[in-house]
């Protein structure tokens, strides 16, 4: 029967989302393309994380070596070009994460077959894979067909795909195969994990978030922002390209490479959604976007949304939270 | 130390409104603004810097028609020695596959220490050019650089993972970087330095010059094509307040009040 592969992604020790997320996708392409699921487990000493995938594939393969301790691209490409190259699986899922960006398009290219990253759609027609995914950061979307192949590689985008449990769960079945890394990783090295220094503003314990964007256009507009989140009596946080030019400090970026926040209310002023930023927001009780693009993505996870000019509201409304508070104090 | 950095001459469009041209394969190109992807432009910032501390030559190589030259012309002000761009109506519709066997097709002919991308491009968002071409070349890479340190054969590097956590990784070299923004700060370009890069030759190949064929490159030799694009459907929608900035001031205002927050 014909297989779609899951590469299993974990790190320290804890198994990731995007994992369950893509079996959960694999099961309902196997349904319709008569195949099984597989879950590929590389690791060291991941036994029972094996046991788990158990419950979501009907086969877990799984491969130990101290080497695969942690993700290496290139072990991880010497493993699995052998093990696609053997099974020949129809499709075969990485996560669309900094290991998967890694790995993914050298593994394809090593093994000649075509790959479709960021994929937020995976489908078959007339036996081809055709995927949904986004240009122009979130902008628009496109549908497209890869050409004809054996096996078909795709990266699926984190947070596409709800994770279900299968009911009753997959009696999957392990399989143990003795690692297939005959020669040394020579090239690349993990040396160690990165944590940066905690800085001094915690934006995920803040009840309200004015959240800033590349709309700002300037570091010297940055006080109107600052203004409005102390008038608000909340902080302000931002997206990454306001991080990436030095205008915050790391520790106030919301989004998939930052922070995941929830606070009662978020104002995005400038933002547009990418869905990097829009994952670690878009759980907030009350969100209002401000952004003059009215097709900003934003638009479609705001509560509220105000298409102007972010420098002709910000500041009137500044001055009006100031109105209103000073009337609440003095009845 | 010869660096070779990789960039594309794509539109601005993080604050414009896109439609979607005749073809329904493609945004209408008309009003927009053309400037270097902005991870290549942190990625050319790199190799500047790694070249003013270790001397050498920084070469930048894109794929595109004439007007790309204007990115080409900013990474020459901005301190690049080098210029190609490869151009030919057979590229178009070439995706991130066929561009990495276009590019391999010159920098194999080429001197390189390090080989610098963006980690991605703002247009297609592939993130794939970098490791093929790795791939192609056979050396290591590493991808979604956040910092570089270059050593004597090997360079140690921060890859970006999620939720703020990086990993250090120690790559041998000659080797390829894809970089992610954030990592530096690019420079402005000085008049001067604009006014010596229109000296500057570009050289300007086309598809004979690869040795490719037109099977190996657009539609036909990529891994994808592009069938139907459209405006992503719109699941909920936020309700717009109307109204001038005082009005719309107001209306926030009373939404906050009503739910306490103010």
């Amino acid at each position: 029967m014909a297989q779609i592969f899951v590469l299993a992604e974990h790190r320290q020790g804890a198994v990731r989302d995007i994992t369950y997320e893509m079996l959960t996708k694999a099961r309902e392409l196997a349904g319709k393309t008569n195949s099984e699921v597989t879950a590929l487990f590389l690791g060291k000493d991941v036994r029972e994380h094996g046991k788990t995938l158990t419950e979501y594939a009907k086969n877990v393969l799984l491969i130990q070596d101290p080497k695969l301790e942690n993700f290496n691209s290139e072990a991880y490409k010497k493993v699995l070009t052998k093990l696609v190259a053997e099974h020949k699986p129809l499709l075969v899922m990485i996560g669309h994460t900094s290991y998967g960006v890694d790995l993914a398009p050298r593994l394809a290219t090593a093994l000649g077959l075509p790959l479709a990253t960021d994929c937020i759609d995976l489908e078959f027609e007339n036996e081809i894979l055709t995927v949904t995914r986004q240009m122009f950061g979130g902008k628009v979307n496109v549908k497209a067909a890869t050409r004809k192949a054996e096996t078909y590689l795709a990266t699926v985008r984190q947070a596409t795909f709800a994770i279900q449990k299968p009911s009753p769960p997959a009696t999957g079945q392990i399989t143990e195969i003795p690692s297939l890394l005959t020669e040394e990783i020579t090239e690349t090295r993990f040396l160690q994990y990165v944590t940066p220094p905690p800085g001094g503003v915690d934006i995920t314990a803040a009840e309200k978030l004015v959240g800033v964007g590349r709309g700002i256009k300037d570091v010297a507009n940055m006080p109107i922002v600052e203004e409005l989140a102390k008038a608000l009596g909340g902080v302000l946080a931002c997206s990454r390209p306001i991080v990436d030019k030095g205008w915050l400090p790391t520790d106030r970026q919301v989004g998939t490479s930052g922070k995941t926040v929830k606070p009662k209310f978020y104002l995005a002023v400038g933002i547009s959604g990418a869905f990097q930023h829009v994952l670690g927001m878009k759980s907030a009780d009350l969100i209002i976007a401000i952004n003059k693009d009215p097709k900003a993505p934003i638009f479609s996870f705001a509560d509220y949304g105000v298409v102007e000019d972010l420098f002709k509201i910000v500041p009137t409304l500044k001055n009006k939270i100031y109105e209103v508070q000073t009337k609440k104090t003095c009845p | 130390m010869n660096i070779i950095v990789c960039v594309k001459h794509v539109p601005e469009t993080a604050e414009a409104e896109l439609k979607i041209d005749a073809t329904g394969k493609a945004i209408q190109k008309t009003g927009l603004v053309y400037d270097i992807n902005e991870w290549d432009d942190y990625a050319l910032e790199e190799a500047v810097r790694i070249k003013e501390k270790q001397s050498g030559t920084v070469t930048a190589i894109t794929i595109g028609e004439e007007d790309s030259d204007r990115t080409l012309r900013k990474c020459l002000a901005r301190g690049a020695d080098k210029a190609i761009r490869l151009t030919d109506l057979k590229f178009e519709g070439s995706d991130g596959y066929a561009i990495a066997k276009i590019l391999h097709s010159v920098i194999k002919t080429l001197p390189f220490d390090i080989i610098l991308t963006g980690m991605q491009a703002g247009d297609d968002g592939n993130a794939m050019v970098g490791p093929i071409l790795a791939e192609m070349l056979n050396i290591p890479h590493a991808t979604m650089i956040k910092k570089m340190e270059m050593g004597t054969g090997t360079a140690k590097v921060n890859r970006e993972l999620e939720g703020g956590l990086e990993e250090q990784v120690e790559v041998k070299l000659p080797a390829l970087f894809s970089i992610q923004t954030g990592i530096n700060e690019p420079r402005y370009v000085s008049i001067m330095g604009i006014r010596k890069a229109m000296q500057k030759e570009i050289k300007v190949m086309t598809l004979p010059d690869t040795g490719l064929t037109e099977n190996d490159v657009g539609t036909a030799g990529s891994w994808a094509r592009i069938e139907k694009m459209y405006v992503p459907p719109v699941e909920k929608q936020a309700e717009f307040l109307k109204g001038g900035p005082e009005e719309v001031a107001t209306k926030i205002a009373e939404i906050l009040k009503s739910k306490g927050l103010i």
